[in-house]
């Protein structure tokens, strides 16, 4: 099934053409526009202007996440700020975040993307699409949900949390595709069963997810346990959000949306290309955003091509689904958590460096951080109700700035292992 | 009239109580009163001893984390009633304790009861306006 059949199957000659205007329309427009991107190019010499080939891109510079904090919160927009329709932000403390800006035709092209990928997935007009995603500045729950409008379903703007209403509303409306975290999906299957409630008796047939890494052998338990056919989608807020690739039914890797994202597979440390079906670091460029184009962005997710054509026709290259971080980035709940954000709050509270490790686990479905911290006499109380008034204040700053529930446990000084430098202080016990 | 107290961050491992009163003995400390408030996780071990200074630095020494606060040390008869009087005038002056703890002196004649105050100069006050008697920290280690 195909959203734009001619689109997504173009031939590739005629795919790599199109492209290379874009990307050289793209450039011309930040070249102008944007004074981050003036400024680098001119740096480096690069004349937008003589963009030749696809393979030109190499030696134009990277965009980083910390360009993007840098120019905080509306210096990479490329339009007037009286054309951008929709703002969105990434998970992060103020002053971490990221902004981007999305123009009306930005949110046409989104629509329709995230239509292909519900679209490649075997979702219909005749879907009741239950959208389980969080709603807000998090891109997910009004990605999908412009998508599947665009598409003709049926939404539920149900939004994240609350699972035993989210499984009431699944049975009596009759849900037949869900879009939330590969978690959660098992974390219902879970309440359904604390509920008696059997899903094969569910009208449930696809579940669509992403914004967190998982495994095949996820997708096993889930596809059993629920009865249905789970498709991973990727995308991230700094691209455009949910949109940026998905898996059609041969449930075999990830259809990128070529015509519209550029992507490179490079090795994080020599940011050079690896070879074709190995390893590395995503790299995309936009070739069609208008308020928030970006050239070269380090996603910080390693994954690889699968360069075999797909049986499904479609032109478009797949990639494996995300393999890890070339970063520290931890995904708890769906949430990107950076171990500096957690020692930033640490420090300000105790007033010194801080030691601490923090543990990721997964308990009935359900991500959990620990946050260990070595007890010094700055934050130690003779009081058992002042002692635990401090637990509690840590876990209220990190609820509050991190967007996620932790635990904190105390422990005694110097019992936490030393490291030089920037060690691993995460010790991530997830078995996906 | 304040007593000066060390506290003791232990997390909920065997075998921690027993090192910190070994270092201790080997240091000729000699606990005069002690309690632990403890939870799942950890507990907070307080200690009156007759070397404040040397029990804090061995004990940071030897890995612990230690933090020095004043308690109050009330003496009272030790009949039935005893610790009813005191709390009843700290109650009636609108005095909040923050813990406490209790031990009998070798005599047996005397309760020794140990507060911690949020508003520690008001309950010195308090205290000594109805007549009890507060120790010192000397006094406390020559019971």
């Amino acid at each position: 099934m195909y959203w734009e059949q001619k689109k997504e199957c173009l031939p590739r000659p005629q795919l790599e053409q199109l492209q290379l205007e874009r990307l050289k329309n793209t450039l011309r427009r930040v070249g102008t526009t944007v004074p981050f991107y003036r400024n680098t190019f001119s740096k480096l010499k690069v004349d937008a202007g003589k963009v030749k080939s696809l393979d030109d891109l190499r030696r134009l510079p990277f965009t980083t996440k910390q360009d993007l904090r840098e120019n905080y919160p509306y210096g990479l927009f490329a339009i007037p700020l009286r054309d951008v329709v929709r703002i969105h932000s990434s998970s992060g403390t103020t002053g971490m975040a990221t902004v981007v800006g999305y123009s009306r035709k930005d949110i046409v092209n989104w629509s329709n993307l995230v239509a292909r990928i519900l679209c490649g997935a075997g979702v219909t007009a005749d879907d009741m699409i239950q959208i389980a995603f969080g709603y807000g500045l998090f891109t997910g729950g009004f990605g999908l949900h412009y998508g599947a409008e665009r598409l003709g379903a049926s939404v539920i703007p149900i939004s994240a949390g609350n699972t035993k209403r989210q499984i009431q509303i699944m049975q009596d409306f009759k849900t037949t595709a869900l879009v939330c975290t590969p978690s959660y999906a098992l974390k219902m299957a879970d309440v359904m069963m604390d509920m008696g409630i059997n899903p094969n008796g569910l009208s449930l047939r696809f579940g669509l997810f992403g914004a967190e890494p998982w495994s095949e052998a996820m997708r096993i338990e889930i596809n059993e346990r629920l009865g249905i056919r789970a498709t991973d989608n990727y995308g991230l807020s700094e691209i455009m959000g949910p949109g940026v690739a998905g898996e059609c039914q041969e449930c075999n890797g990830l259809h990128v949306n070529e015509d519209h994202f550029l992507i490179e597979i490079l090795d994080p440390e020599t940011l050079e290309p690896v070879k074709p079906g190995e390893v590395g670091e995503l790299i995309i460029t936009t070739l069609t955003k208008e308020a928030f184009p970006v050239i070269r962005y380090r996603t910080r997710d390693l994954t690889r091509l699968l360069p075999e054509p797909c049986p499904c026709g479609r032109t478009f290259v797949r990639m494996h689904r995300m393999m890890g971080r070339s970063d520290d980035m931890l995904i708890i709940k769906g949430v990107n958590v950076f171990p500096t954000q957690i020692e930033g709050i640490l420090f300000d509270i105790e007033g010194t460096e801080p030691h601490y490790r923090l543990i990721v686990e997964r308990e009935n479905n359900e991500d959990k951080l620990t946050v260990m911290v070595e007890v010094v006499e700055s934050i130690f109380f003779d009081a058992m109700k002042k002692q635990r008034a401090f637990m509690d204040m840590i876990k209220k700053r990190m609820a509050s700035e991190l967007g996620i529930g932790v635990d904190v446990k105390l422990v005694e000084e110097r019992t936490l292992e030393r490291f030089d430098g920037k060690g691993d202080r995460v010790i991530d016990k997830r078995e996906l | 009239m304040r007593v000066e107290q060390i506290a003791v961050f232990l997390e909920n491992k065997s075998g921690r109580l027993a090192e910190i009163t070994a270092i201790l003995a080997d240091n000729d400390i000699n606990i005069r009163a002690l309690s632990v408030a403890d939870t799942a996780d950890f507990g907070i071990l307080r200690l009156i001893v007759n070397d404040v200074e040397k029990a804090k630095s061995i004990l940071q020494d030897g890995g612990f984390t230690v933090g020095k606060t004043d308690v109050l040390a009330v003496e009272v008869v030790d009949k039935t009633g005893g610790l009813a009087k005191v709390l009843k005038c700290l109650h009636s002056a609108g005095i909040n304790v923050e813990y406490m703890y209790a031990f009998v002196n070798k005599s047996g004649e005397n309760a020794v009861l140990i507060f911690r105050f949020e508003k520690m100069d008001e309950a010195i006050e308090v205290l000594s306006k109805d007549g009890f008697t507060l120790l010192s920290g000397e006094q406390i280690c020559a019971l």
